[in-house]
C-alpha cells in the first residue's frame, strides 16, 4: 500500500474501522474529492456564466462514468505507456529501459507462439461463427413454426461460457471418455486425442467457440425480420429465386449486421483468454499450442512479474486489434450496405 | 399533473424501430406469397434445424446425465443419455468438497454490485447524453463509442500497480470497483432507447418544476424497463462468469469466486467426471435460471444491441 495511503488507513483505523473495510474508505475519500472538486469547478462556473446551466447538470450526470473512465482506463492506459518503457519486477524499483522491451518483443519466439495462435484462432473462429449462426438464422427465419422453441435451445448453450465451458469440453474433448470420441470411436473412427494433441488443441478450441454462438444467432434473426418484405416481392415479380433472393436482397440487407457482429466477434477472439488458462491448468494444451496473447501477457506480468514486459505486449495486443478493426472497416465499404448512403457517398467510401 | 402521473400517463415509448417490425415472429401471419415456401421447402428446413439442434443440446443433455451418473455408470453409459443412476449425491458430494457457500456468496457480491452500479450510471450518463443539452456533449460521447473497442486487457498491468497502492490485492475489490461505474456499450444502448421517447416528456416534466434528476429517476428510468434488464442480465452473466480479475487478484483460498474455484478443480480432483460436471451445472445454474425468468427482455436486448 502507498504510505500516504496507509496513513490515511491507520488514522481510520484509529476511529474504529475494521481492517477490511479500511482500504474502500480511503478509495471513496479519494473519489468524493475528486467528485467535490469538479462539482465546485461546475459551480463556480455557473455562477460567474461561463457555461450554462444545463451544461453543468450534463456533466454533473456523466460525471460517475467519467471518474471511473479516469481511474480505471485512461489513467491506467497511460501509466501502461510509460510502465511499457520500464523493466520493473515489482519488488526492486523500477528502472528505465528505454525501448528493451518492444525490442525483446520481437526476438520472442513465444511471443511469435501467442500471436500465431491468437490469429489462427480467430481465422479459424470467426468466419466458422459467422457462417454457422447465419445459417441457422437464415433457417429460423424461414420456418416460422417452433421458432421460440429452437431459439431458446440454439441461445441456451451460450449461458455456458468460460471456466464452466472450458471444464465442459475438457470432457467433450476426453480422448477416451469423452463425447466426441466416443461417437466417432462409433463409426469406426480413432479420433485425435483433442486437448492433449499439440496439433488438435486449436481446432477444438475453434469448434468448442461454436457452441456459443446463441447471440449472434439472435442478432441476425432480429436483423433478417428487419428486412421489408417490399423487396422480396419486388425481386420475386423481377424473376428471382430464393437463392438470388438470398444473395442479392437478403445478404444485402443484413450486411450492417454481419459486419457488426464480426468486429465484436474479431474483438472477442483476440481477447481469448480463459480456455488456454484452463486447459493448460488441467494438463492440457501440450508445447504451447493454446498460448493466447493475453494468456502470456498474464504469465509475464503474473507469474514472472515483468511488469514492464507485459505492457509492452498489452500495446501489441491493442495495436493488433485496432490494426484488424481498421482493416476490417477500409474493406467494409465493398461489402456493407447502408440503406441511408446514397450512391455518391457509397462510392467515396470505396475510394477513400 | 405531478411528475408521478406524467409518468403513469406517459404515452407508451414511440415505436422503436422506424421500419415496421413483426417484433413477434411466432405469430406472424404469412406476409405474402413470396414468403410462403413450398411445403417440401418448409420440411427441409425444419429438419435441417430438427437435425442441428439436436448436435447444439446434446453436450449440455449430455453433462446432466453424466453429472448424476455413479463412476461405473459413466464407464459404461459412455455418450449415451440413458441409462442415468440418479445419483443426486454427487451434488451433494461435489458441493461438500470445497466451501461451496462461501465461494457463492464472494460471487454474489463481485456479481450483484457491478450489475447495481453499472446499470444506474449507464442509464444516468445515457439519459444525460440523449436529453441534456450541454457543450462538449458531442466530443464526450464520441470517446464513449471508442472505449467500446479498447480491450480491458489493456489495463490490467497498471491497474493491479493502483489496486496495490491501494492495499486491494487479495480482496474482492478489484472484482467489483472497475466495474460500478458504467460501461460505454450500456451507455450507448440507454442513450439510443432514451432518443426514441417524445421529447415533451421531459418539457412536461421540466414545467412541472422538476429537476433534471428527478425526471430522469422518475420517468425516464422507470420507462427504459428492457434494457434496464438486458443491461443488468448481460452484465451478471459478464461478471459472474469473470474470470481474469479473480485470477490476478486473489490467491487467498477464503476469497475466491465459484469460477475461480471451478477453473482449480481440473487438476485437483479432474478425473471424477460426474462430480465435476455435478459442480459445473451449479455454477452455470443461475445464468440458466435468469435466462428462463426474463427470455423475452433478454432477447429483444440482444436484438437491440446488434441492429441498432
Amino acid at each position: 500500500m502507498n504510505p500516504v495511503l496507509q496513513q490515511l488507513a491507520d488514522l481510520l483505523g484509529r476511529f474504529g474501522l475494521v481492517p477490511g473495510l479500511r482500504p474502500l474508505v480511503v478509495f471513496l475519500i479519494i473519489l468524493g474529492a475528486l467528485a467535490a472538486l469538479v462539482a465546485g469547478a461546475l459551480a463556480l462556473a455557473v455562477k460567474r456564466r461561463w457555461v450554462r446551466r444545463s451544461t453543468a447538470a450534463f456533466w454533473l450526470f456523466v460525471l460517475p462514468w467519467v471518474l471511473g473512465f479516469a481511474l480505471f482506463t485512461l489513467g491506467p492506459m497511460l501509466y501502461s505507456l510509460w510502465l511499457s518503457f520500464l523493466k520493473w519486477d515489482l519488488i526492486n524499483p523500477p528502472s528505465f529501459a528505454g525501448t528493451a522491451n518492444y525490442r525483446a518483443a520481437l526476438h520472442d519466439p513465444l511471443l511469435g507462439q501467442a500471436v500465431k495462435v491468437t490469429l489462427l484462432y480467430a481465422v479459424l473462429s470467426v468466419p466458422a461463427q459467422t457462417v454457422l449462426s447465419l445459417a441457422v438464422a437464415l433457417l429460423m427465419n424461414a420456418q416460422v413454426r417452433g421458432i421460440h422453441v429452437f431459439r431458446t435451445i440454439w441461445y441456451v448453450p451460450s449461458l455456458v461460457t468460460g471456466v464452466s465451458q472450458t471444464v465442459l469440453f475438457l470432457w467433450v474433448f476426453n480422448p477416451q471418455y469423452g463425447l466426441v470420441n466416443g461417437l466417432l470411436a462409433h463409426v469406426g473412427i480413432k479420433g485425435p486425442a483433442w486437448f492433449q494433441d499439440p496439433d488438435w488443441a486449436l481446432p477444438a478450441a475453434a469448434l468448442m467457440s461454436l457452441w456459443t454462438v446463441g447471440g449472434n444467432m439472435i442478432i441476425y434473426l432480429a436483423g433478417l425480420q428487419d428486412v421489408p418484405p417490399d423487396l422480396y416481392e419486388a425481386a420475386a415479380l423481377d424473376g428471382a429465386g430464393r437463392w438470388r433472393r438470398l444473395w442479392h436482397v437478403t445478404l444485402p440487407q443484413i450486411s450492417p449486421v454481419i459486419f457488426f457482429n464480426v468486429v465484436t466477434g474479431l474483438i472477442a477472439a483476440m481477447q481469448t483468454f480463459t480456455q488456454g488458462y484452463v486447459v493448460r491448468q488441467a494438463g492440457g494444451a501440450p508445447s504451447n499450442s493454446l498460448l493466447f496473447l493475453v494468456y502470456y501477457l498474464y504469465q509475464n506480468g503474473f507469474q514472472f512479474f515483468r511488469m514492464g514486459y507485459a505492457s509492452a505486449l498489452a500495446w501489441i495486443l491493442l495495436a493488433m486489434i485496432l490494426a484488424l478493426t481498421a482493416l476490417i472497416f477500409r474493406g467494409s465499404a465493398f461489402w456493407v450496405y447502408y440503406e441511408s448512403a446514397s450512391p455518391r457517398a457509397r462510392r467515396a467510401r470505396v475510394r477513400s | 399533473m405531478s411528475v408521478h402521473e406524467i409518468s403513469q400517463a406517459a404515452p407508451a415509448p414511440a415505436p422503436r424501430r422506424t421500419r415496421p417490425r413483426r417484433e413477434n415472429a411466432g405469430r406472424r401471419p404469412p406476409v405474402s406469397s413470396v414468403r410462403r415456401q413450398s411445403r417440401a421447402g418448409r420440411a427441409a428446413s425444419f429438419a435441417a434445424l430438427t437435425a442441428g439442434s439436436v448436435v447444439f443440446a446434446y453436450p449440455f443433455l449430455w453433462m446432466i446425465a453424466t453429472s448424476l451418473r455413479t463412476r461405473q455408470g459413466v464407464a459404461s453409459g459412455g455418450v449415451s443419455l440413458w441409462p442415468v443412476q440418479w445419483a443426486f449425491g454427487n451434488y451433494a458430494q461435489g458441493l461438500g468438497s470445497f466451501p461451496f457457500w462461501r465461494y457463492l456468496g464472494n460471487s454474489l457480491l463481485t456479481t450483484l454490485i457491478p450489475v447495481a452500479g453499472t446499470v444506474l450510471v449507464s442509464s444516468l450518463a445515457g439519459f444525460a447524453f440523449a436529453r441534456i443539452p450541454a457543450r462538449g456533449r458531442g466530443v464526450l460521447f464520441a470517446v464513449v463509442l471508442g472505449t467500446m473497442l479498447l480491450p480491458a486487457e489493456i489495463t490490467i498491468v497498471p491497474q493491479f500497480v493502483l489496486f496495490r497502492e491501494l492495499g486491494m490485492v487479495n480482496t474482492l475489490y478489484p472484482l467489483i470497483l472497475p466495474y460500478v461505474f458504467g460501461s460505454p456499450f450500456f451507455i450507448f444502448l440507454f442513450r439510443q432507447f432514451y432518443l426514441r421517447l417524445p421529447g415533451a416528456l421531459t418539457d412536461a416534466a421540466i414545467i412541472d418544476g422538476a429537476g433534471w434528476l428527478r425526471t430522469w429517476w422518475s420517468i425516464y428510468l422507470p420507462l427504459s424497463k428492457p434494457i434496464l434488464i438486458a443491461s443488468a442480465v448481460l452484465q451478471f452473466m459478464a461478471s459472474w462468469n469473470n474470470f481474469l480479475a479473480p485470477a490476478i487478484y486473489i490467491s487467498n483460498d477464503r476469497l475466491k469466486t465459484l469460477p475461480l474455484a471451478l477453473a482449480g478443480f481440473t487438476s485437483v480432483n479432474g478425473t471424477d467426471m460426474p462430480l465435476l460436471l455435478a459442480t459445473t451445472i451449479v455454477v452455470v445454474l443461475p445464468c440458466v435460471v435468469i435466462f428462463f425468468a426474463a427470455q423475452r427482455h433478454i432477447i429483444g436486448g440482444i436484438s437491440f444491441t446488434g441492429t441498432k
